[in-house]
């Protein structure tokens, strides 16, 4: 009769816990909807999409070995087959797509925020044009993503990579190969990149801002590592299409 | 009225009232002294316009000494006009030159409806405040200057964000008409004061909701605000308050 008590009880714990976890949300109130929460939002996806360009940057540069892209099918393999990076490219999937739509509905909510616009406005005179512009600048990488994801993400984990290399991997290094033949992809994935520089070296130092990283002996140190990431990572990025196109690697 | 030899055409908006359509109108203005600060330049211009019969431009202004926070014009696409860490007031015509064409508007914000011509309603800030801009404390007779001690790196840094006069500056330029300088201005002068401490999480949260419900844009780090204000109110306020707004959301136990 003990045991069976203490298993009602164990099950009655389980059954409290999403009412727990309602609570918790509660108290939290509108923390996630306040102006500030919703710049909270986009900085956490933000850091967390920074993070994971790092691991693609790093990845897809293997290219460069040149060697006909058989440690890069070996890298890209891993990534699709490992049972903990396909778990976290879920996560990251959300990331990205709460990241995009906040950003599109932040966007629009702060232009009603000024319905009647000024005859002269000079920007110029106190802010960078890319940090005015990130809806633009970021609804232009939101439709360079769809073509990226449905030419190599959809073929590498759903419809299936045709041809294997020398080692018997599955070749997504032809894949590319044979998608930068195509002179606008390759056009397309540069201004891309144009736009991911500038995205980035505003996002970068901004995310910290918005996590309240403001601090007189980090934050220089976080805005120069801020520039060069941008640069770096979009330079690599950029360098992929050209070199494929131009036959530097093979 | 001293005269100079500065001749200027000033394109300023004029509207009746908060519901008609405004518009900009040209003014031809002659013999303009460099020494005049922009506010008396507009004085000259209403002169002016009553000797002719017309209605005088409305703005706002009160100290005219740049502490009030009054004056809010937007000037060449810049709120203050084009010089660093000026108000309107103490802007002189000398920062313009002969011939100059001059574009004159209102403060741009949902939040900050336009009265009539140039002056906006700007109460929005003031209930900002009411929500929780302020310290409560006994009454009697006052405590000892120096009996709580404050370190001066704190005791600076509280006296920097106290200096924003509320001109709204910051809301103007901003490309989000966010006003989450000022907030956060008003929100670290006091949580950097031991007076500060007991409300500080409350008055965050409070005053961050009240910011909300008025309407302002949310900040997107752009800087603008920073760069336009008249007092260099900085960056480091939005971050303490977003470090004051996460504590009091997710680490306080309290809730508002």
């Amino acid at each position: 009769m003990i045991f069976v008590f203490k298993l009602s009880h164990l099950l009655n714990t389980f059954a409290g816990i999403e009412l727990k976890y309602k609570n918790l949300m509660a108290s939290f109130g509108n923390a996630f909807s306040s102006s500030i929460g919703k710049k909270l939002i986009m900085g956490i996806t933000g850091l967390f999409l920074i993070l994971f360009l790092i691991v693609h940057c790093f990845i897809n540069s293997l290219i460069f070995l040149n060697d006909g892209g058989l440690v890069f099918n070996l890298g890209a393999n891993f990534m699709a087959t490992n049972w903990l990076i396909r778990g976290s490219e879920v996560i990251l999937m959300l990331g990205l797509i709460v990241h995009a739509v906040q950003g599109l509905r932040l966007t629009f909510q702060n232009q009603a925020a000024r319905p009647v616009k000024y005859a002269v406005n000079n920007g110029n005179a106190n802010s960078k044009w890319y940090s005015r512009s990130m809806g633009l600048l970021g609804t232009l990488l939101l439709i360079f993503l769809i073509v990226h994801l449905s030419n190599f993400w959809v073929v590498s984990r759903f419809t299936g990579i045709p041809t294997e290399d020398a080692n018997g991997r599955e070749n997504l290094y032809a894949v590319m190969q044979q998608a930068f033949q195509n002179i606008w992809l390759v056009v397309l994935y540069e201004l891309a990149m144009v736009s991911l520089a500038y995205h980035l070296l505003h996002g970068f130092a901004s995310a910290f801002q918005t996590l309240g990283w403001n601090h007189r002996k980090y934050s220089p140190l976080i805005k120069g590592v801020g520039v060069w990431y941008s640069i770096i990572i979009s330079l690599l990025f950029a360098a992929m299409p050209v070199a494929f196109y131009t036959g530097l690697i093979k | 009225m001293s005269t100079g030899n500065m001749n200027l055409t000033l394109k300023v908006w004029r509207q009746k009232d908060n519901k008609a359509k405004g518009s900009l109108v040209d003014y031809k203005l002659s013999e303009i002294s460099p020494d005049m600060s922009f506010l008396e330049m507009f004085d000259v211009l209403n002169e002016q316009l009553i000797t002719k019969g017309d209605e005088p431009v409305v703005f706002d202004h009160d100290c005219r000494e740049g502490i009030c926070g009054s004056c809010s014009m937007f000037i060449n696409g810049r709120p203050h006009g084009p010089k660093d860490l000026v108000t309107t007031c103490q802007l002189h015509m000398r920062s313009f030159k002969d011939g100059d064409t001059i574009v004159v508007e209102p403060w741009r914000a949902a939040a900050f409806p336009v009265i009539k011509d140039l002056t906006v309603d700007r109460t929005a800030f003031d209930r900002i405040i009411a929500a929780g801009g302020f310290i409560s404390v006994n009454t009697g007779n006052a405590q000892d200057a120096n009996a709580l001690p404050i370190p001066k790196i704190q005791a600076d840094a509280a006296f920097e964000a106290a200096a924003c006069i509320g001109c709204g500056a910051c809301v103007a330029t901003c490309k989000n008409a966010s006003a989450m300088l000022f907030t956060s201005a008003k929100i670290s002068q006091l949580a950097l004061l031991p007076q500060g401490q007991p409300e500080r999480y409350r008055r965050a949260q409070s005053m961050v909701a009240q910011m909300d419900a008025e309407g302002f844009g949310n900040c997107t780090n752009t800087g603008a605000c920073e760069a336009e204000c008249p007092k260099g109110i900085s960056l480091e306020n939005i971050a303490r308050m977003n470090r004051d707004f996460y504590a009091a959301k997710f680490v306080s136990e309290e809730e508002v």
